[in-house]
């Protein structure tokens, strides 16, 4: 296998944009990873994209060809692939793009990942994410995807000792990130008090225990590490490219709050990279939820199971924290269009690799990892990249 | 849903008929017809579950998809079925009294309707076993 590297980056701002299109969302993103990478679109070999359900947000499918043909590519006939694994669409797509150049099958490859979501009533937006959970078995009964997190969250607290006040300072910390990131939805420090009280969702979470409806798009380019340097000074390398699955529904798990895809992937992608945990600076989880966060910072080894809550209260998963935990704002500040939110996680860990992270940055990284879930733990991809 | 999505899971939906596998015991809920553990050596059988089981987790839900709106708060749980298999149901109780491990059993119920003049979509919820 070859070695692979991120040559360009791109991402659209993240929120309630009402004035785009799906199409001009994407062609946004994948312009301005263009453009990062210095290159000139005929060169372009191939494109990934992550989609969840464009079917169902704005009735269109046959997202691969759209995306090449707004692109500009349509006469080039290029492959172009829709991906789609619920919430973990965009990881996978990413792995897609780097086993393509890995392989010798491709050069220069797009990732890009792409939703939009606001165009439907919210009663319909909550109905189509619970089709990312078992529909005939979880969806038909009631469930819905809060509904299930805060079963997990339920599970949790029964078992370990979880406050609501440690809980709550996941969304706190996220926040104080996303403060700091111009691409995210909410740019806005949120205190205790402001997750306490808000309306309940899904006892025990609430609202501001969960990551918004978002539209967005994300996308990056990745080619072989040897030919890197012909497109940027900064480019980032892929040390690890792992995805894992699970049972499709939360009750079919070995244990309802510990999500054995995100532990296993996590293994598979250090035992690739040749590294443990103690080698990442910076981890971007998939936090579509607080609890969520809570169990991939111990799945992926962070630290003890039971742990999460308090290494959070005391500042441990902060910005200038032992293990800083989504430095975007994670998904729930910086905003969670699902197609898009994998790929959104790499742009971050790349920016963060590249010192250009502006009042996010950590000191000296030079390695980072992503996390990205599809629906309650059915999927998941583990990417690591660190500088190249 | 549409009727024939909805009629074909009937079995399931109204009375609890799952299946298990002859080979090694395990019992499906919902059924499946290829046991995990035995593979191509395992015997699938149908059966009917007691109904039987223990609440494992749950959440309150304030907030749900249109079709479940009028029911909120309800009460969404686990339940691990007496024979072994966790199932997703809604328990019937108030809410402030679900608990985990307290003791539910099935009972036939209304679970959603398709609008005013939609099919309804009956099905198993539980309610408190004492």
């Amino acid at each position: 296998m070859r070695d692979v590297a991120v040559i360009g980056i791109g991402c659209t701002v993240f929120g309630e944009k009402w004035g785009s299109s799906f199409r001009e969302l994407f062609v946004e993103a994948g312009a301005l990873a263009i453009e990062d990478a210095q290159l000139s679109g005929e060169k372009i070999d191939a494109m990934y994209v992550g989609n969840m359900s464009a079917g169902r947000f704005v009735e269109q499918e046959h997202i691969g060809a759209l995306i090449a043909d707004y692109a500009g590519l349509a006469t080039r006939h290029i492959p172009s692939t829709r991906v789609e694994a619920a919430c973990a669409s965009g990881g996978l797509a990413f792995r897609q793009a780097v086993i393509a150049v890995a392989s010798g099958m491709e050069d220069i490859v797009v990732a890009a990942g792409v939703e939009k979501m606001t165009d439907v009533e919210p009663g319909t937006s909550t109905d189509t994410l619970t089709g990312a959970a078992d529909r005939e078995w979880e969806g038909f009964m009631g469930a819905t995807f809060p509904g299930l997190y805060a079963m997990i969250a339920q599970d949790y607290m029964h078992k370990y000792p979880l406050t609501r006040e440690q809980l709550a300072q996941v969304s706190v910390k996220n926040h104080f990130n996303g403060a700091r990131n111009p691409i995210a939805q909410f740019q806005q420090e949120i205190t205790l008090n402001t997750v306490l009280k808000s309306t309940m969702v899904a006892d025990p979470l609430r609202l501001f225990d969960c990551s918004p409806v978002t539209d967005g798009a994300a996308a990056v380019i990745v080619a072989p590490l040897d030919r890197a340097k012909e497109f940027t000074d900064t480019p980032v390398k892929v040390l690890a490219t792992a995805q894992a699955s699970d049972s499709i529904a939360l009750h079919d798990r070995r244990d309802i709050s510990t999500l054995d895809a995100s532990v296993a992937a996590g293994q598979r992608a250090f035992k690739m990279a040749k590294l443990t945990h103690k080698d990442i600076n910076m981890v971007e989880v998939h936090d579509c939820f607080s609890i969520a966060e809570i169990c991939a910072i111990e799945d992926l080894g962070f630290c003890k199971k039971g742990e999460a809550g308090k290494i959070t209260a005391d500042g441990e998963t902060a910005l200038n924290g032992r293990i800083p935990v989504n430095t975007s704002g994670g998904l729930k500040s910086c905003g969670h269009p699902v197609g898009a939110t994998g790929i959104k996680q790499v742009y971050e860990i790349v920016q963060q690799l590249r010192g250009e992270a502006g009042k996010r940055q950590i000191d000296g990284a030079t390695v980072g990892m992503t996390h990205n879930v599809g629906g309650t733990g059915a999927t998941v991809a583990v990417h690591i990249l660190g500088r190249a | 849903m549409t009727v024939a999505r909805f009629w074909r899971k009937i079995p399931q939906r109204y009375n609890m008929i799952g299946t298990k596998c002859e080979t090694c015991g395990r019992h499906f809920f919902p059924p499946r017809s290829f046991c995990p553990d035995c593979r191509r050596a395992g015997k699938i059988v149908e059966h009917k579950f007691q109904g039987a089981g223990t609440v494992v987790t749950f959440s309150i839900i304030h907030t749900a998809a249109d079709q479940y709106a009028d029911l909120t708060p309800y009460v969404l749980a686990i339940v691990k079925l007496d024979e072994g298999p966790k199932i997703t149901t809604q328990v019937i109780c108030p809410p402030d009294q679900a608990t985990i491990g307290m003791r539910v059993k099935s009972v036939f119920r209304r679970i959603a309707t398709d609008g005013e003049s939609g099919i309804i979509h009956y099905g198993t919820k539980f309610v408190p076993a004492e």
